[in-house]
């Protein structure tokens, strides 16, 4: 028995509830860490991030293991609500929860329910443009040539290319993002996919712009209902509780749950509202 | 006092069920929630009607037959106090009060309030035993000292009187509370080690078997426990289950 | 029909040895041939249960609760005396056998006590293997208490639950065989019959108390554990549930009934607060170790405090009367119970009673906070004039001892005892009488045994504290599994007892028309109306104090309210399903014979002893004036009829070891 009880038991399906859980939690700190540039970094560095994070291989199977995690924590949470929501087939009359455990923890599958709603609008919205759309466009960059503005491409070795080379002088774009001689067919450049731009001009359209703010802020606000239960509850699910740690990862969870999603928010709110166009 | 009474009225397993009003007046805030049970089955009982089965034995707080789902929680408003010790000073007069049985699919209902919670002692057929025959031989009660600290918190969770509140308070209807109480018993003692791992394997497989929902950790199973089992036993039990199978 | 007590020949310490030397034995193959029944499992039936079927036995358990962890012996609070002498305090086998005498007041036999005493030892050892978690010290070793009425620390406890933890050490013994098949568990069954068959017990008529099916169960022997009858005094600490039936229906069918009017009164009882009470709460005994037990000193304070005008703490100490103290002053507030019980009763009766009903008395930690408060003020190098600093660390203390008591006294009462006395009263808390058993636990019924407080037991007319739990589990664990074998031997070509035999029709036929009769009876009254009744019968003219003519009365008028009961009870809903009241009425109809037969039993002994006190014998000082000359016996009722025809067997008390002396504390 004690090899398929790895698999499934009700305790095994919830030590994976956990350790996806967890695991999902470092994904949140890297991702926010790479987010917070739109505020207190430029258009490049954004950029170069965006970049670093798509072709990485470490980088990459790391992000499988978060799509992964994504699916099982979503498809786990769904097979333990619906065992759960069999255990009582008649529910009470009256049933007064509040007396004695917290709206979050009562309310984890709706609340998992909706990041995960917006964890695919999240994706449509940015990622499937970053990796498919053919449209994505190229970060340039203005300069001022002795009263003249001139549009240059950067590109990933520090280079520039002048907008209009494209196409009029022999170069060529192919595969998105790559520079390619027109004549010998050799690539001799890459750019960058401005996602910066597509982000800043996502929050800052004044009616979508606004409707997109609200909206992902509602969402880190449930996702922060999600944390506030689930960060310690996947230690108490590991087995972790003792008088010494448990005050600590309570208290770091409660911290992680509010910080994090809070600055999430503050990004769209900042590009909203405040960062100029 | 004068009350409305809410009570779960069903003839017997196959019968339907449904919540039945009954009005009842010169409850003494001195009596005990059963005792006022008792009153209005009496009068039941005179008006020819039939009385409100309910399961009840020692009415001091330790057997752990009674139960109720009263206003929405188990055992009732107050803590660590099983139903039959609670006092109608916790009501107003003119209060309503809802009395259902403990719901859960693996505590089907017998009759009105009276549930079936066998499943509880199928979990403990299954493990909750040290395996030690009674031969008048066994080694000397002073051979193994215990901690006095692990020996304490065995103890804390010897004390679990198997009344099911733990499973009728959840949400999910998960007895982890309980089934845990009984592992972590045998886990701190030394006497529990040799068979710790089948224990925990076991006494988990035969609770998934019985249909009990999983644990979300909510706790809502420890502040309604009439004698303050701890989650940390639960935990305590993932502990256990983790590093049992892990040993395969 | 003589008595014979089997008692073995030899010096009382050898008898047990000697005896198990010589039995006769069953071979391993042959066990699994034989069936036997175990009714209650409490600590008694429960130990017995699982040890028969760890030796190979077919057990077939039942209890009427729905779960063999909730029998009555859970509620045990204080602890189990052990002659382990881990205290080396000169404990011994001997000095438990004497004090376990001496405290039933000389009315137990000797042998059974001794061999109590010296299985004792191993049961705390069974207990600890089992992983029952008894109190430790802080190296790790067993901790222990002393408890009232011994000069030793020989009491071993789990705090205030040692009746619970020891009950769920012989239910997962149990368990773990009714895992491996070996018990056949029937939970929610109640005994309605024994049938015997050629003059042996071999089957029993029970009840599905869910379906309301009569099932026919057989079985090689029969085992009663099924506990006491305190809940003829319909108020006791006994559970709701606890009944008399087994016992009784063992008695119609030709067991003796022994010492019924062995009842043990405990003094710290919460008082009754109203007539819609259903049952006592027990405080622990221990409470006494610091507490003082005190009424008013003036009729008129008295009065004041039950009609609410005076408060306890507005009395003065030359107001106060610490009765126990100024009667006994060598125990003080720790005589023994049935003395502490009676002297409550006297002053209440007196009409210095202190609640609405006027049966309580104070039990007073004042004292002992401050006692306790200075210490730890000295201690700790504080002022010990700080009168509210002391309190609070006194308070601090007697909160560390007996929190979970106070907690439970608070909730009940409302009252808060850390700064206004407790009340408490006595009340019905253990009988120990019950079906006579020879030295095999026999009784007079080939193949039918009686184990625990079912039986009249080692008790003999007062029970010391610690020492239910220990006879439980002696009678279940260590002394049953011996002398069953010895009965059972010849049977074991016999095969499967069949249960289509005339016995089982006649027996069953019995119950059915029994219970037809409840169901048609169409009367005016509840079960609890009766029962109610009988209980103040029992409790004014059976209870602590007791006379000829209250006797006297009491007989006649609990047979006129047996015949009221059967005339006029009324039984709603079906038989055919489950039926608390149909479950009740036949409890009660128990009772209301042996309430009879227990009066009966008061009423022939014409003198005091233990918790049997007679009024027309007592000292000058209103002390239990034992007879030893014409009642060291045991009195044996055999069942012919009616209670009142019952026929009175002696089986005489033989003092070789110990000799009999007036108990004395003053």
């Amino acid at each position: 028995m004690a090899k398929s009880a790895l698999l499934k038991s009700s305790l095994a399906k919830k030590y994976w509830m956990a350790l996806t859980g967890l695991f999902l939690c470092l994904f949140l700190a890297g991702h926010l860490a790479g987010n917070l540039q739109l505020i207190f970094s430029d258009a490049l560095h954004f950029n170069q991030y965006a970049l670093f994070m798509t072709t990485n291989p470490a980088v990459k199977l790391l992000s499988y293991l978060t799509y992964i995690s994504i699916l099982f924590h979503a498809i786990d949470g769904i097979m333990l609500t619906v065992q759960n929501r069999a255990a009582r087939p008649i529910g009470y009359a009256k049933n007064n929860a509040a007396a004695n455990s917290a709206w979050a923890s009562r309310n984890m599958a709706v609340l998992g329910t909706l990041i995960l709603v917006f964890i695919v609008t999240h994706m449509v919205n940015f990622w499937a443009v970053m990796h498919f759309d053919e449209k994505m466009p190229l970060q340039t960059i203005s300069i001022d040539m002795q009263g003249q503005k001139q549009d240059f491409y950067l590109t990933t070795d520090g280079g520039y290319i002048p907008v209009g080379q494209v196409n009029d002088n022999g170069l060529v774009i192919k595969n998105r993002t790559e520079f390619f001689d027109g004549m010998a067919n050799i690539k001799v450049k890459e750019g960058y996919k401005d996602l910066h731009k597509i982000t800043v001009a996502f929050f800052q359209d004044p009616q979508t712009g606004l409707i997109a703010t609200i909206l992902y802020v509602l969402a880190m606000a449930v996702l922060s209902f999600h944390l506030l239960h689930g960060f310690a509850s996947a230690f108490q699910t590991m087995g972790v509780n003792n008088p010494t740690y448990s005050p600590i990862i309570k208290g770091f969870g409660k911290g992680f749950a509010i910080i994090v999603p809070l600055l999430f928010a503050i990004i769209p709110i900042y590009i909203h509202f405040f960062l100029k166009a | 006092m004068k009350l409305t009474l809410k009570i779960w009225r069903q003839k017997n397993a196959q019968d339907k069920g449904a919540i039945v009003d009954y009005p009842i007046d010169g409850i003494e805030p001195d009596m005990s929630f059963l005792e006022m049970l008792d009153v209005l089955n009496e009068q039941l009982i005179n008006k020819g009607e039939e009385p409100v089965a309910f399961d009840h034995d020692c009415r001091e707080g330790i057997c752990g037959m009674c139960s109720l789902y009263i206003n929405g929680e188990a055992h009732g408003p107050d803590r660590g106090v099983t139903t039959c010790q609670l006092h109608m000073r916790m009501f107003k007069d003119g209060d309503t009060i809802f009395i259902e049985p403990f719901r859960a699919k693996a505590f089907p209902v017998i009759k009105d309030l009276v549930v079936d919670r066998s499943s509880f002692d199928r979990i403990q057929h299954a493990g909750g035993f040290i395996s030690v025959n009674t031969s008048g031989n066994t080694i000397d009660a002073n051979t193994i000292p215990v901690n006095k600290a692990d020996a304490d918190k065995s103890f804390d969770a010897a004390t679990c009187i198997g009344c099911g509140a733990c499973v009728a308070t959840c949400k999910n209807s998960s007895a982890m509370l309980f089934v845990s109480a009984k592992v972590s018993q045998y886990a701190l003692l030394p006497q529990g080690q040799v068979e710790a791992a089948d224990r925990v394997m076991n006494m988990v497989h035969q609770m998934d078997l019985e249909g009990f929902g999983n644990c979300t950790n909510t706790g809502a199973c420890e502040i309604e426990c009439p004698k303050g089992i701890s989650l940390e036993n639960i935990a305590r039990m993932n502990r256990e289950y983790l590093s049992a199978s892990l040993k395969g | 029909m003589s008595l014979d007590s089997k008692i073995p020949q030899g010096p009382i310490a050898d008898k047990w040895t000697d005896y198990k030397d010589h039995i006769n034995l069953v071979n391993p193959a042959n066990k699994r041939n034989l069936d036997i029944i175990v009714v209650g499992t409490g600590l008694a039936g429960g130990s017995a249960a699982a040890t028969l079927a760890e030796l190979g036995y077919n057990v077939k358990a039942f209890c009427f609760q729905d779960s063999p962890r909730r029998a009555h012996s859970i509620a045990a609070q204080g602890g189990i005396n052990a002659a382990k002498n881990y205290k080396g305090d000169g404990d011994s086998v001997y000095r438990l056998f004497y004090d376990t005498v001496k405290g039933g007041d000389y009315r137990a036999r000797e042998a059974n006590v001794y061999r109590l005493a010296e299985v004792s030892a191993n049961i705390i050892d069974q207990c600890v293997a089992q992983g029952v978690p008894l109190a430790r010290e802080y190296g790790g070793l067993l901790d222990n208490r002393s408890f009232g009425g011994t000069l030793v620390s020989r009491t071993f406890y789990a705090q205030g639950q040692t009746g619970q933890q020891l009950l769920l050490g012989a239910y997962s013994a149990m368990n773990r065989q009714i895992g491996r098949g070996k018990i056949k568990m029937y939970n929610r069954h109640e005994m309605l019959d024994l049938v015997i068959v050629n003059g042996k017990a071999r089957g029993i008529i029970a009840r599905n108390l869910i379906t309301g099916e009569i099932e026919r169960h057989s079985a090689h022997a029969v085992v009663i554990g099924s506990g006491g009858y305190g809940n003829v005094f319909f108020l006791s600490t006994n559970a709701m549930g606890s009944n008399a039936t087994a016992a009784w229906k063992i008695h119609k069918k030709g067991a003796f009934f022994a010492n019924p009017c062995y009842t043990q009164i405990h003094p710290t009882c919460i008082p009754v607060s109203g007539d819609h009470q259903s049952k006592l709460t027990l405080m622990s005994e221990s409470l006494r170790n610091d507490g003082r037990i005190w009424v008013p000193a003036k009729l008129e304070d008295a009065q004041a405090i039950r009609e609410g005008k005076k408060k306890a703490i507005d009395l003065a100490e030359a107001d106060r009367d610490y009765f126990l103290e100024r009667r006994y002053p060598a125990f003080g507030n720790l005589v023994p119970r049935d003395v502490a019980s009676r002297a409550a009763k006297e002053r209440c009766d007196a009409g210095f009673g202190v609640n609405k009903t006027g049966e309580a008395v104070y039990l007073d930690f004042a004292a002992a906070i401050q006692r306790y408060g200075k210490e730890q003020a000295h201690i700790k190098g504080l002022d010990e004039n700080d009168s509210a600093l002391v309190t609070k660390l006194g308070t601090d203390v007697v909160r560390s001892k007996y929190g979970n008591l106070f907690q439970m006294y608070y909730k009940i009462v409302d009252e808060d005892p850390y700064t206004t006395p407790m009340m408490i009263y006595p009340a019905v808390h253990y009988t120990m009488g019950g079906t006579w058993v020879d030295y095999n636990l026999m009784t007079t019924i080939p193949g039918c045994f009686s184990i625990g407080e079912s039986n009249f037991s080692d008790h003999g007319a007062n029970r010391l504290g610690a020492s239910a739990l220990m006879q439980g589990l002696a009678d279940g664990y260590f002394v049953l599994p011996y002398t069953i074998g010895d009965y059972l031997a010849p049977d074991i070509k016999m095969g499967p007892i069949p249960t289509n035999t005339p016995e089982f029709d006649e027996a069953e036929n019995n119950v059915r028309s029994l219970i037809d009769k409840f169901m048609n009876n169409n009367g005016n009254h509840s079960v609890d109306h009766f029962h109610k009744k009988l209980g103040k019968i029992m409790w004014n003219k059976v209870g602590m104090a007791r006379n000829e003519k209250g006797l006297t009365e009491a007989m006649e008028e609990i047979a006129a309210l047996r015949e009221e009961f059967y005339r006029d009870v009324k039984v709603p809903g079906t038989d055919k399903g489950f039926n608390q009241e149909l479950e009740k009425a036949i409890r009660v109809a128990d009772f209301l014979e042996l309430g009879e037969l227990f009066a009966k039993d008061a009423l022939h002994r014409n003198e005091s002893c233990g918790g049997h006190f007679r009024e027309e014998y007592q000292t000058e000082e209103g002390e239990a004036l034992r007879d030893d000359e014409n009642f060291a016996y045991v009195a044996a009722w055999e069942y012919k009829g009616k209670p009142s025809d019952a026929v009175l067997h002696k089986e005489p008390l033989n003092y070789e070891n110990i000799k009999l002396v007036q108990r004395s504390y003053k």
